[in-house]
């Protein structure tokens, strides 16, 4: 799957953050090649959305730098960040609750990312921002012909929500999309079908890195695995070394067998 | 016994579904019902200088007009960006200001002084406000509320700009009937400009900010720039207000950064209807009037103000915009059950 092994498309180098006398991140090196799908775990508080917000700069970092490219982005602004395509979901969905979900997305699309390289799949250029809008969320999941695209994005439920959250990633056509916490909240068949979404923004040469608690489903879709624990970094592999790995069956699982953590996750 | 025997009920006309895109050209009554309601805003407005007794209540209509200004204004900022702005005093000042310097010390004609005051002075106020951007809500108020009084309390201090007499012996509008007229047209490009702004991209991207800046960051747009470029907005159009001001009394002094033109603007907002943009203006056409019928009690007129805007706010809480329009969408009528 790695394509490209000799330039990380995003790298993390010794990046470290304190939250007063909190150690959120202690040195963590991280390297994301082009393709890949790198899944991030880690027990609550072990540091995951830290590490979201400091690639996106919505946070500041207490030291280490950040490359996205070859270029440096440590301590730039997240809409520059954002501009240079590497994109994120919030753990706690963000929509703009007075707009319909249609127009949630007409907002990336008049950035000046998405006019410069057309948003989603170079359409932008193209078409009528609200056309496109629609025509995303028909890829994600939003049933193009029914009424939900037209709904004010408060009176929608959680499933929809989140497919929001990536479609505000899409529209962008970015390069890197993070996703934090993208399948939690969401019920065993809405995660099912947000699966093959994943696979099919990862054909679109997206790179994808995902933070998760959703074991199982990650595995399925993850090429790579990060374990975090007490914001440092455990094990780096495929998945199924993570899961053989003694070391994380220690501090993330517990006693228990990892199978059975998989089966009730 | 609690058997209640009517109820009332509410039915709706449709005409939001039948004016909307292309249904509205279907027949003339479809485009009555769109252009009606805006007809008789515009013709209301365009007649009323006629329609006041003597030179008095026609320098009211004016008033109205300038406060209904920085109304719109304030409710644009508060209602469409999220920034609740207590600075329309500033706006105003800031732009009667700028006007009565360049009429009196440089000679210009009010045809180039209002413009020139919108520009520079909408300029000026965006950049004492830009360190308080990223503030949100009630931070953000308070800081806004400052700036008026940081500005007069300079002025007077530094005895600049006449100091506490203020500017002097500046030029009044050619005639009555040009002021009002003026006043009026610009009231009106204000309001259908800035209810066609915010429907437009860029629009959405305001109401954006306002609901959830942090996603708007994340889809790569400058929140800074699109706050930055609505204070603009809304500060040029205060101190246009503040020029035309300036223009009429023929005077621009500390008095113009005074409190009432940030406080009237919130009133008029909060009785006719918050985020219409039409509201604001019903709401000062009968804020002021009021205010000038009272002007004989004296201080006292405050406390017949406040009752107003109490009883607006326990028994009309939405405005009378949000009311006029139920009224206008649907029938009520009482059933038996």
């Amino acid at each position: 799957m790695n394509t490209n092994q000799d330039q990380p498309i995003l790298r993390m180098e010794n990046v470290s953050k304190v939250f007063g006398g909190v150690t959120a991140l202690r040195e963590v090196n991280l390297d994301v090649f082009q393709g890949d799908v790198l899944g991030i775990i880690g027990p609550n508080g072990s540091g995951k959305t830290t590490i979201v917000n400091s690639i996106t700069g919505f946070i500041s970092l207490t030291s280490g730098r950040i490359y996205f490219k070859g270029k440096n982005i440590t301590g730039k602004k997240p809409h520059k960040i954002a501009d240079m395509g590497v994109t994120r979901t919030f753990q706690i969905m963000r929509p703009y609750y007075s707009l319909p979900a249609y127009k949630n997305l007409v907002i990336p699309l008049f950035s000046p990312r998405a006019k410069r390289t057309g948003g989603w799949r170079g359409g932008g250029r193209l078409g009528d921002r609200k056309t496109i809008a629609i025509d995303i969320l028909e890829e994600i999941g939003f049933e193009r012909d029914s009424y939900i695209p037209f709904k004010t994005t408060s009176t929608l439920p959680t499933g929809y929500l989140k497919r929001l959250e990536l479609a505000r990633c899409l529209a962008l056509q970015p390069e890197v999309i993070i996703c934090d916490e993208i399948f939690s909240g969401l019920s065993m068949s809405e995660i099912a079908s947000m699966v093959p979404l994943i696979e099919r923004i990862q054909d679109d040469g997206i790179t994808i890195v995902m933070i998760e608690h959703r074991l199982r489903e990650l595995f399925q879709v993850a090429n790579r695995v990060m374990v975090l624990n007490f914001g440092e970094k455990l094990v780096e592999g495929t998945p199924d070394e993570v899961m053989a790995n003694e070391q994380v069956k220690e501090a993330y699982f517990g006693s228990e067998k990892i199978e059975e953590v998989m089966t009730y996750a | 016994m609690s058997s209640q025997t009517r109820r009332k009920e509410r039915i709706d006309r449709g005409i939001k579904v039948r004016s909307e895109g292309l249904y509205a050209l279907m027949s003339w009554r479809e485009m009555a019902y769109l252009i009606l309601p805006r007809f008789m805003l515009i013709a209301g407005l365009l007649c009323l200088p006629f329609l006041m007794p003597g030179m008095y209540w026609q320098r009211v209509i004016s008033i109205v007009c300038i406060y209904a200004i920085v109304a719109i204004s304030f409710d644009f900022l508060a209602h469409y960006v999220g920034l609740v702005c207590l600075g329309g005093a500033f706006f105003i000042g800031t732009g009667g200001y700028i006007a009565g310097i360049f009429n009196a010390y440089f000679g210009m004609p009010p045809v180039l002084t209002i413009p020139l005051a919108a520009i520079a002075g909408g300029a000026f106020c965006t950049l004492l406000l830009l360190p308080c951007l990223p503030l949100r809500g009630v931070y953000f108020a308070i800081v806004t509320l400052m700036y008026p009084l940081f500005m007069a309390r300079i002025i007077e201090a530094f005895d600049i700009f006449g100091g506490t007499d203020g500017i002097l012996g500046i030029d009044s509008f050619p005639s009555a009937f040009v002021e009002q007229y003026f006043v009026v047209g610009i009231l009106l490009v204000f309001v259908f400009g800035l209810r066609r702004l915010v429907t437009t991209d860029m629009g959405l991207i305001f109401t954006a900010v306002m609901d959830n800046d942090q996603a708007v960051r994340a889809s790569g747009i400058n929140i800074t720039y699109y706050k930055a470029m609505a204070v603009f907005i809304a500060s040029a159009m205060g101190c246009l207000a503040g020029a035309c001001l300036t223009h009429i009394y023929m005077w621009s002094g500390i008095s113009q950064f005074a409190l009432d033109f940030s406080i009237l603007p919130i009133a008029a907002t909060v009785i006719g209807g918050a985020g219409t943009l039409v509201g604001p203006v019903i709401g000062c056409l009968i804020l002021v009037p009021v205010s000038e019928l009272l002007r004989d009690f004296g201080t006292l007129r405050i406390v017949f103000y406040a009752t107003i805007l109490v009883a607006f706010i326990l028994f009309r809480s939405d405005g009378i915009m949000a009311f006029a329009k139920r009224k206008y969408e649907q029938i009520e009528r009482w059933t038996q059950i």
